[in-house]
């Protein structure tokens, strides 16, 4: 259950970037996370809301855009998604596909209703 | 609607604290290892073996990780070696700040090579740099060969695998060359060792290479 420790994680970024003031006003937090990072969005989701629900940002919602895996061939060149993580080409056979994509666990951004901001 | 771009890594904070241990650990010329493996494939009976092979020639210290109970840190306390215990009363990995603060009551200055064994788990502590020099990922025989496929990101990101209980290789149904097959699949760099900790088998070619790194890192 290491989202958990994520989605903690993730709080404290929001909270970094976005005045107390707002804190009512968020209504997504957007994240970035690879087919690689090892990370169950739906459970990245279920902590995000445990954690903020005492918290001014309870209105929070965590949307997860999934990236993917892709790796390169160092010898061919070919970029494809990597079978099983395998680091074998499926076209040269070569042993060397680096990943470029697929482990990312990342932030994006915040969305702020502004609706709230004028009747403020 | 209003956008606050952030663009942050959501470890980025565990990154930080990590490259401050290591900062740390170069200060103080320690060779320091992140020892993970699934719950039982030996991780402590490997550290026993290392630091009895070990212990005369190089300063040890451990840095223990449990779930719960200081069992672990009783047994390599025998070995006559510090050790600071991290119970992370049900957390399923180690982090760089629960690192930094066990090492705090070490004398680093006074120590050649720490080892740090990380809770039994090859999914989350793959996702937490602790400031280690190098992950080595301990897989024991009767988990099959499937596993670095199945735990890419542990094997992608260890530099050393050592497969613990060969000495049960008659007794199940495992083919070794497959689990290196597979492992090097993932990660073509991976140095292999093949051990049984309990025997003592293997355990002096993976020692010796850890000499030679040793070496090579204090030269």
């Amino acid at each position: 259950m290491h989202e958990l420790t994520l989605a903690a994680g993730i709080l404290e970024i929001v909270q970094h970037n976005v005045r107390p003031a707002d804190a009512a006003r968020v209504r997504a937090v957007r994240v970035r996370v690879g087919e690689l990072a090892g990370v169950v969005p739906e459970s990245l989701a279920f902590c995000f809301e445990a954690i903020v629900a005492d918290t001014p940002y309870a209105s929070a919602v965590l949307e997860v855009d999934r990236v993917p895996a892709e790796a390169a061939c160092s010898e061919c060149g070919c970029v494809t998604g990597p079978s099983g993580a395998r680091c074998v080409c499926p076209a040269c056979g070569a042993i060397g596909m680096r990943l470029r994509h697929g482990e990312e666990l990342q932030v994006v951004d915040v969305e702020l209703d502004d609706a709230m901001e004028k009747a403020s | 609607m209003s956008v606050v771009t952030i663009e942050r890594k959501v470890l980025q904070k565990n990154d930080e604290l990590a490259a401050a241990n290591r900062e740390l650990f170069a200060r103080n010329g320690l060779l320091v290892l992140n020892i993970v493996s699934s719950p039982g494939a030996g991780k402590t009976t490997l550290l026993e073996a290392t630091i009895e092979a070990l212990r005369d020639k190089v300063r040890i210290a451990v840095v223990e990780g449990d779930v719960q109970t200081d069992i672990d840190a009783q047994r390599v306390a025998q070995y006559g070696v510090p050790v600071v215990q991290i119970v992370t009363n049900g957390g399923c990995h180690l982090e760089a700040s629960l690192v930094a603060d066990a090492v705090g009551s070490l004398d680093l200055d006074q120590v050649d090579l720490l080892l740090i064994e990380n809770v039994g788990n090859l999914v989350c502590p793959a996702n937490f740099d602790l400031g280690e020099a190098l992950k080595v990922v301990v897989l024991s025989t009767t988990e099959g060969a499937d596993k670095p496929l199945k735990y890419p990101a542990m094997f992608r990101k260890a530099g050393v695998l050592i497969v613990n209980k060969v000495d049960l290789l008659p007794y199940v149904n495992v083919d070794i060359a497959a689990i290196k097959r597979h492992a090097h699949q993932i990660n073509p760099r991976l140095v292999i060792f093949e051990t049984a900790a309990t025997s003592r088998f293997g355990v002096a070619e993976w020692c010796d290479w850890l000499m030679a790194k040793l070496t090579a890192g204090h030269a």
